[in-house]
């Protein structure tokens, strides 16, 4: 994924309390932090990133409401029109008999509508090669900082320090 | 979200204002006075001309369905045409619709009172952590329960015969005019002395298991210590066994009975989800109330978005199960199960398939969409909208269920019922604020606070 590609510094915590509380102090300094990685969810980081709130209900929303209403379209076509059919003594378009799929259609529709827009919006998914690691200790007992260099103003040197008086282990660079 | 903020005071009791109690009162009053003028118009208005019409199409319905549905439904027919022919029992129908109105609001206050003690049950089984700030909403609750105990039973003593088909003797008289052979065979569990026997000990139960934990919580908050959350886990827990088996029985009792022919396996369960969403739109929007009056402030929106969470999950399963129940019926199309239905779509004139949809649309599409997204979920304004939507939505529900079997054709929704309900409300509000008053408003040594007061879902 293009927007990935860059040069960044990588900054390694070793504790979730101390990238919690880096994060904003390295805001304040003026350092824009890119993502954060952690093997675990930590309470609070969405808020301390300031990253702006997903929008994935809406596209839940929207799929849903796709599901719904082609699986309707699909029943009254079909049974009321296309091959009209009385089952169990009901008229052919009986809506309270399509409840039940109007409903599993929603949901089918929903979770395949929501994985699909994960993918693509993550880069992931059949056919995409490129995956980029910051570190691979992140999926293990580190808490990884990517700090992209082009949103940047400060320098290297700067930055570096900073992540190291916010308590990071290491500083790495990284390049893609 | 609650990060970054200070964890306000936990030291805090509700003060229940002379100004809040007048309102309460005057409330109560004009509830009163609604009553009093529907029961003028109900004996004293044209109602006679317009009772003997919709008898007239109440024994037309009744004769429709026996037509359409065979044997089975013939039992029904004549059923009917038995009560159109106690004529007696008409000149008094407004006395029906009193005891039916008590009962519609006895039963679904009884149940969200019942609720806040099914809350911390079930809460304390869990082990819940989040709850613990605000559970003297909860708690407070059930201590509506005597007064609710008291009006079911009068109302049954005085007009239980008006209410229950069941309770008329003939109908176990062998070879009698009156003689039922599906109602005479439900006689064991069915009659008089059983009946007021369940009923007093649903309520003596509940209560004192409620008064226990109450205790219990009063105790823990002067002594502290951990000894008194594993006794409520205890007694939470026996609570749920007990509640359990009485919910689905009381459910029968209170309303399935009501239409005596009919039965439903879902009954105990769908009368359950009613009761419970109402009570969880109860406790919320106290919740919400007590802090737009400047308490409970450390109640955070996490919390906030989980009752959210909780009235709008339980809006959806109160509608699935209506909704199983439904739609096993309207697709088997077995007579004798059916006419539930078709007497609320179509019998009476039509009259019940207003309530019938309004309960629907308060209850799931209004709550559903509009508590959907995550922000309404801890906006007061939208919460309080969800809330008494719910509340409401119940009460139809509770009088779809109740009035079609008790007054009939003779049903509306005018002043007696607004009346009644309001009377219920401002009771209910009355006792609730004046049990919150009768201790700190936070458990303060309650050992899962600390948690409850960092609850953050983020």
């Amino acid at each position: 994924m293009a927007e990935l590609s860059g040069k960044y510094l990588v900054g390694v915590y070793d504790d979730d309390d101390t990238v919690l509380h880096a994060v904003p102090k390295l805001r304040k300094a003026g350092v824009k932090i890119k993502e954060v990685y952690s093997p675990f969810p930590i309470h609070g980081l969405d808020e301390a990133l300031g990253h702006p709130r997903t929008r994935i209900g809406i596209a839940a929303f929207m799929f849903g409401v796709t599901g719904c209403c082609a699986v309707l379209t699909l029943m009254i076509w079909t049974m009321g029109y296309d091959w009209p059919m009385i089952i169990g003594g009901k008229d052919p378009i009986s809506i309270p008999n399509y409840i039940p799929i109007t409903f599993e259609g929603t949901v089918l529709f929903t979770a395949f509508g929501m994985v699909t827009t994960f993918l693509i919006s993550n880069g992931l998914g059949p056919g995409t090669h490129f995956h980029p690691r910051f570190d691979v200790r992140a999926t293990d007992n580190k808490f990884i900082m990517a700090i992209e260099m082009s949103r940047n103003s400060m320098s290297e040197e700067e930055i570096s320090r900073a992540l190291k008086d916010s308590g990071a282990e290491e500083v790495n660079i990284k390049q893609f | 979200m609650a990060s970054g903020h200070s964890i306000p005071s936990i030291e805090e009791r509700f003060e229940f204002t002379s100004g809040a109690k007048r309102s309460l009162l005057i409330g109560g009053g004009v509830g009163l006075a609604l009553v009093l003028l529907g029961a003028y118009l109900a004996a004293n208005g044209g109602g006679g001309h317009e009772v003997a019409a919709h008898g007239a199409e109440h024994a037309a319905a009744a004769g429709h369905a026996a037509a359409e549905h065979g044997a089975a439904a013939a039992a029904h027919g004549a059923d009917a045409h038995g009560a159109a022919a106690e004529g007696g029992h008409h000149a008094k129908s407004w006395v029906a619709r009193i005891w039916a109105n008590l009962w519609v609001n006895g039963v679904y206050f009884t149940g969200m009172s019942v609720v806040g003690m099914f809350f911390l049950s079930y809460n304390y089984l869990a082990q819940a952590g989040w709850s613990a700030v605000f559970k003297r909403v909860p708690e407070a609750l059930p201590a509506f329960l005597p007064f609710t105990g008291a009006v079911l039973l009068i109302t049954f003593l005085l007009g239980g015969h008006d209410l229950f088909h069941w309770t008329h003797k003939g109908l176990y008289e062998v070879g009698g005019a009156e003689y039922d052979k599906i109602i005479a065979g439900k006689q064991g569990y069915l009659n008089t002395p059983f009946f007021l026997g369940r009923l007093v000990i649903y309520f003596v139960v509940w209560y004192l298991m409620w008064k226990k934990l109450r205790n219990l919580s009063l105790q823990e908050d002067e002594i502290g210590g951990t000894e008194f959350y594993e006794k409520s886990i205890r007694l939470g827990t026996a609570f749920l066994v007990v509640f359990g088996v009485t919910s689905s029985t009381s459910a029968w009792d209170f309303v399935m009975s009501i239409d005596t022919h009919w039965f439903s396996t879902m009954f105990g369960w769908y009368t359950l989800a009613s009761w419970h969403v109402a009570g969880l739109a109860v406790i919320t929007l106290t919740i919400v109330l007590l802090r737009e009056r400047g308490y409970l402030r450390a109640v955070n929106s996490s919390h906030l978005r989980d009752l959210g969470k909780f009235v709008f999950a339980f809006s959806i399963f109160w509608t699935y199960v209506w909704f199983a129940q439904f739609l096993l019926i309207y697709y088997a199309n077995l007579p004798e199960e059916t006419i539930y239905f078709i007497e609320r779509f179509r019998g009476h004139g039509g009259f019940y398939k207003a309530p019938f949809f309004i309960t629907l649309f308060l209850n799931f599409f209004f709550p559903f969409l509009i508590l959907m997204t995550r922000d309404a979920k801890f906006t007061h304004s939208i919460l309080k909208v969800a809330c008494w939507s719910v509340i409401v939505g119940h009460w139809f529900d509770f009088y779809t269920n109740v009035m079609p079997g008790t007054v009939g054709a003779e049903a509306s929704i005018g002043p007696l019922e607004w009346g009644f309900f309001l009377i219920f409300l401002c009771a209910f509000a009355y006792t609730i604020a004046n049990q919150l008053t009768k201790a700190n408003l936070i458990p303060r040594n309650h050992p899962m606070l600390e948690e409850s007061l960092h609850h953050d879902i983020a």
